[in-house]
Order: C-alpha cells, then structure tokens, then sequence
C-alpha cells in the first residue's frame, strides 16, 4: 500500500520524487521493530545502535565546544592560557620556591607535559559527570543512547587538548627539546587518559541524575586526584615496592608518566602503566554497565 | 508485513509523587517517612508496593493498536496520562507493565525547540535540532533551505536565537520539527503556541503529513484540530482510556466528561482548595423562563443565567464574565456583567458581600445543541480572581424557533430570529 502511494505524491517534481522513494526503500528495509517493555535487570550495550547515532554525538560535542567560548572576548585562546597560567604558578611555587626535583627536566616543561594531560582528564570528567543533569530537557523530551551524552562531553575536552598541545610544542621548541619516535605513543596514551574520564564520568554522571550530591563533590575530588598524580612532583618520591603499586591504582599515574616519556624520553613507563590499564578497564566495564541500568530511569528521576 | 504500526497490551506507567522530594534529605526526614509506612503496614490498608500512595498510575492497563497510516487523534484533561503514553511510545521512558511494538522510526515532537540553544545561531540550531530529532547530516542539508523559508525568519538566520522574539523562535524550532520524515510522527500540543497564521501553517503541514501516508498520533486540547486532523481519537482519563470512537463523537464524549446535568453547579470549599481568596464562587445555575432551574432551556423563550458569589474584601473594577462554548469548543460568545456603561458606573467598587449576576439570554437567539459555560471574574488588566472554562452544560431545545415547522437541523450554534422581506416583482 505504501510503496503505491509514495510515487503518486510527487507529481511536483521527478527530482524529488526520485528521493523520496529511495527514503523510503531505505526505511522499509531498516523499518526496525521497537519493543516497548518494562526494563529488569542487567542489559547489555547496544553498540550499534551507537554508531547509528553517531551523528548526533558529533553535534553535540560541537555544541559544547561553540557554547563554551561564545561571548568570550578571548575565546578559544583560554585553551592555550590556562596550561600556560597553571604552569607558571606551578613553576613560582613548586619549581623556584620549593625547589622540587623534576626528572632533570626544566620545571616548566616538566609540569606543563603532565597539566596537559590533566587538564584533559579533568575537564573531561567535570563536564561528564554533570552532562546527564545539564541535558535533562533533551532526556525528558527525545529518545536517543543516553550514553552519547557524556561521550559527547568527552570528546569536547579533546578540543581544547588539541590547542594546548600545540603551545606545549613550542614551549618544548623553546628549551629545545624534540620528541622522537615515541611520539607515536601519545595515541594510546591520550586515549588511556579519555578511557579514564568517561569510567569515571559514567558513574558520576548516572549517579548526579539521582544524587546531586555528586556534582558538589566533583571539584574536590578532582583536586585530590591532581596531587595523587605526578603533577607537580615526580613520580620517583613515592617510595618503591607496594607503595609504587598503590600509587599505580591511579590510572592518572600511568597516563602522565607515558605522557612525559613520549614526548620528553627519561624513564619509560613501567607496571604501574598495567595497573592503570586493569584499573580502566574494570572502572570502564562496571561504569557502562551501572549507566545502562540506570540509563531507563533518568527521564523519570532527572 | 503486517500493516500495523503501533500495538500496545496494557501498558502501566508508575510514578513515585514528588520523586525527589521522597528521598529523606535529612535524618528527620527519614523517621518519619518511616513511620508513616509502619503505621500505613498495620494498619493493613494497601497490599504490595504498587498501592503505596507515594505511588500513582499515570496510565492502567493501556491497549490499542494504531494501523499504518492512520491518523489517531488522543485527547484527555491534564494528568489523563496523555503525555506519558507518548512519552513511552517515543521511548523516552520505560513502561513499568505491559508490552508494546512499534513498526518502524519514531519521531517525536513532543516539544518543539527541544535541544535549542539559546547562544547558537538560527543556522546552527537547525543542525543541533535535526539531529537531536534523529535527521542526518546529508538529509538536514538537503531540507536547509525549506527549513529556513518555512520559519521565515530570513536574514536572522545567523544571528543567536536568544536575541529571536518568541514567535520567529518558535517557528524555526517547527520548521526543523516539520521536515522529519518518521513513518510514525507523535504530537504534543505543539499547536497551542503561536499566532493564528502560524498555527494555521502548522495544521497545514500536518495535514500533509498525514496525507502522505504516515501514521501520526497527535495530542492536542484544540479540539478544531483534533476534528481537522483525525477521523478517530482516543478519550484517556485517570490513566486509563475510557473511550475510542471516530473523532467528533470522542470529543463530544471528552467535552461533556465529567460535567453534571442538572443545570446547576455549586462549588464547594474543598474543591476550591487553598485558592479561596476574595472572590468565592458560590453557584452557577441555568434558569428557564419561569426562573426554575433546568438542563433543558427553550430558545424560543429565552432563559437566564445566574452566577452567585461572595466578595470577601471588597473588588474595585471586578467584571464578572461568561463564555458560552459549543461542545466542539467554538465560543459563540462573551459577555460581562458590566458591559453596560451605567451598570459599570454603579458597581466600579463592590463591597464585600453576597452577590448574584444574571444575564439574560433573549428568545431566538440560541440553536439548539448543547453548550458549555465558562466563567470568568477578573479586574481588567490587573488581576483574575476566578476562570473555569467548563463550568456547566446545558441543553437548548428549539421547539418554535424560527423556521422549525422544518424539521431539519440547522447549521451553526446561533439562531437568531431575523427580519426578512420577500418582493414579487410582477416579470
């Protein structure tokens, strides 16, 4: 019946006839059929259903980038102050006046190579863990993978990541420092960092929905995490044995650590970058699952 | 393939009231929420969760089936459980029972402009909001340009939309709306904004929606739209739907739901709530020619109505109105008590105290039918004291009107009793 009716409509015009049936041959082979049940127990992640939307996760982290500096005299330049502030107060404090030891490096080179990073996790798990929450009108109006909320978040920090990297470069060219072969490593690296955000994003942002409690407690659970990370101070000063493993339960340990190594050489990664890893891995897959529990509730509870 | 396009089996959606606040804040909070439920479990009232009154039913036991292409109409008063079922049928919540398919993408506008953000511009609002709405890139694209010449909004199509005025807002937010091409489309009210122009485009494009093929589920309190668009429409009430029957007879059950049939209304303090203020309404009564209350009046004859109230501070300026409405929702007309100059002069301040309004409904002027009356006690311009829009219905019979010696039905809800004059001009 349909299929009929479609090629009737068109009488205006062949052109955008010819689109419409090729639409709607599409849909009908897609033409999915969606089972509305009351949602029980564990379910497993639609990673296809993801992709399909993967449009939608692309504009929205578009619009978290434009929102972010409109009606900023300085706009996206703030990507590249605010490393280069935090590095010079850092340099003041912990460089000159306390005079702490950085891996033979220059201070500057040595806490801006880590705050790159840093920054990266941090503003991407701020702005995740708040998503959910700060998207509610769209949670409660439209159907889409909640998921590609704090994805979207994620990948928005990677922007600003990108800007300041390219100053981080030419404060290296400054002290005449060049990256060999193993810039290569800053993939899987940065990656470990993004992994680490979105765990801990996920868990945050579907606990926030409920307990808004979490979004007061993100700020100072992300000083905290700075100095359990070799920011400022090198990772050496942490005793070796079972305190060098514990400190590696922090998978920031291991992204920093690779991070400096790939770009500035020194000490190349060691366990603790295994531990990071398993850490991510188990914070990730628990997180994906808790997110997809409580995916079908937020309309209701935001 | 089968042509059905949505089928639901007792669907329930279950609420917790005031979710938010439920949760004890404090540990004050949390004994007495704790009490409560102890004293509620002896005192053996309520078995299982489901009967707690934290808890309530948005919809019972929901079952319809829609077919491809048709064009369902769903009409209900506030808190019937209309929004809820689209918001389950789009999938933006959960059922907490039952089942339900859906044949085919879903595109819901159950609020237009959902997604917009105020900071971007017209022209990047429309990618946001498309693909919120589930377009692609290549097809958002494609539509660019009739998306942009059905809003209207011209030249302002890079300016942010904060600085747009309501209006041009809102109809860039229904243009993006209006360029999806779901197979099946759900509605919300997005009709009860907008100036007249524009609601009739709206109707417009819906129309053709429609016509095209698609199955539209379409909510809406505009009852002209309802009978526009759809030829059947489902009355929810209380969560559960209590009637499915082609369009102007579901409506007419919808507009007479609830109302009594005696001719006369009382308001009680109880239904009157907190509100009570310095106007109470006290009775709204319609009075046939021999001043007896009555559901039935005669055109022929005239009738009367009468509103009793009590000012308890004094009012300066108050206006006490009526609306009579058709039971398709058509005013057929407005009037206040101090229409007239000399009446407005007397009473510019009306002490506290009982009062009656009576208005006078002259001899043929009334069709017959049912008719519904509004009321409405305001200061003009300043405040509104009092307004129900369905207050009473009541039946015009219209014995020896003019023209009744045919017995045919007359078109239009007046009758008035006009002069004519025949001339024979001889060749």
């Amino acid at each position: 019946m349909r299929v009929c009716r479609r090629p009737s409509n068109g009488i205006g015009s062949i052109g955008i006839n010819f689109i419409a049936m090729e639409n709607s041959q599409q849909k009908v082979k897609q033409s999915p059929i969606i089972y509305l049940r009351p949602s029980k127990g564990w379910l497993s992640i639609d990673f296809k259903e993801l992709w399909r939307y993967r449009e939608l996760i692309f504009f929205l982290t578009w619009r978290d980038i434009k929102v972010r500096y409109k009606q900023a005299v300085l706009g996206i330049s703030w990507a590249i102050l605010q490393p280069l502030l935090t590095t010079l107060i850092f340099t003041v404090i912990f460089g000159i006046l306390l005079d702490t030891p950085s891996q033979d490096l220059p201070y500057p080179l040595f806490s801006m190579s880590a705050l790159l990073p840093w920054q990266l996790f941090s503003t991407a798990l701020q702005r995740s863990s708040v998503s959910l929450v700060g998207n509610a009108n769209l949670i409660t109006k439209i159907y889409f993978p909640r998921l590609a909320i704090p994805l979207s978040s994620v990948f928005a920090a990677l922007v600003d990541f990108a800007v300041s990297f390219v100053v981080l470069l030419l404060v290296m060219a400054y002290y005449q420092y060049w990256p060999g072969w193993t810039i290569l490593w800053l993939i899987p690296i940065v990656l470990l960092a993004l992994l680490t955000a979105l765990a801990v994003g996920l868990w945050l942002s579907a606990l926030n929905v409920q307990y808004r409690d979490i979004q007061h407690m993100v700020p100072f659970l992300i000083q905290v995490w700075m100095y359990a990370s070799p920011i400022v101070y090198p990772i050496e000063i942490i005793p070796e044995g079972i305190w060098r493993w514990l400190y590696g339960l922090n998978p920031m340990v291991g992204v920093i650590q690779g991070f400096r190594w790939a770009l500035l050489g020194g000490n190349p990664p060691d366990i603790t970058m295994l531990i990071s890893i398993l850490v991510v891995m188990v914070l990730l897959i628990s997180g994906l699952y808790y997110f997809r529990r409580m995916e079908k509730t937020f309309a209701d509870v935001v | 393939m089968s042509d059905l396009a949505i089928r639901v089996e007792n669907i329930s959606k279950q609420y917790r009231i005031g979710l938010a606040q439920e949760r004890p804040d404090t540990l004050r909070d949390l004994l007495v929420m704790g009490f409560r439920r102890f004293k509620h479990k002896i005192s053996g009232a309520g078995s299982g969760k489901y009967d707690d009154p934290a808890h309530i039913w948005a919809l019972k036991d929901v079952s319809f089936e829609v077919e491809r292409g048709q064009v369902l109409g769903i009409v209900g008063r506030n808190g019937a459980g209309k929004s809820t079922l689209l918001k389950i049928l789009s999938r933006v919540t959960d059922p907490t029972e039952g089942y339900g398919e859906i044949h085919g993408r879903v595109g819901s506008l159950l609020e237009v402009g959902t997604g917009f953000h105020p900071e971007l511009s017209g022209r990047e609002n429309i990618y946001l909001n498309g693909a919120i709405l589930g377009m692609r890139r290549e097809e958002i694209d494609q539509k660019f340009d009739e998306i942009v010449a059905f809003s209207e909004v011209g030249k302002f199509i890079d300016t942010p939309v904060k600085r747009f005025s309501s209006g041009m807002y809102l109809r860039l937010a229904f243009a993006v709306a209006a360029h999806l091409e779901p197979e099946i489309l759900v509605v919300d009210e997005v009709l009860a904004v907008g100036d007249a122009e524009f609601q009739r485009k709206c109707l417009g494009k819906m129309n053709d929606v429609a016509q095209e093929g698609r199955t539209v589920l379409f909510v809406s309190h505009n009852m002209s739209a309802i009978l526009r668009l759809t030829q059947e429409t489902i009355v929810l009430d209380q969560g559960k739907i209590v009637m499915r029957a082609p369009t102007p007879e579901a409506v007419d059950h919808y507009l007479n739901m609830g109302l009594t049939k005696q001719g006369e209304r009382f308001w009680t303090e109880e239904e009157l709530g907190g509100k009570s203020d310095a106007f109470i309404p006290a009775a709204l009564r319609v009075l046939n020619k021999a001043g007896k209350v009555a559901d039935t009046v005669n055109a022929a004859e005239g009738f009367s109505i009468e509103f009793e109230y009590r000012l308890r501070d004094a009012i300066s300026g108050l206006r006490v109105g009526l609306y009579m409405m058709t039971t398709r929702g058509e005013y057929v007309f407005t009037t206040f008590d101090t229409d007239d100059p000399e009446l407005y002069q007397e009473y510019s301040v009306r002490p506290a105290g009982y009062y009656i309004s009576k208005c006078q409904i002259p001899p043929n002027l009334m069709n017959e039918g049912r008719f519904i009356l509004g009321l409405n006690a305001s200061v003009y311009r300043i405040r509104r004291y009092f307004q129900e829009d369905k207050a009473l219905t009541f039946t015009v019979d219209a014995t020896g009107a003019p023209g009744t010696h045919w017995p045919e039905q007359r078109l239009g809800p007046v009758r008035p009793h006009f002069e004519w004059a025949i001339e024979h001009k001889e060749n």
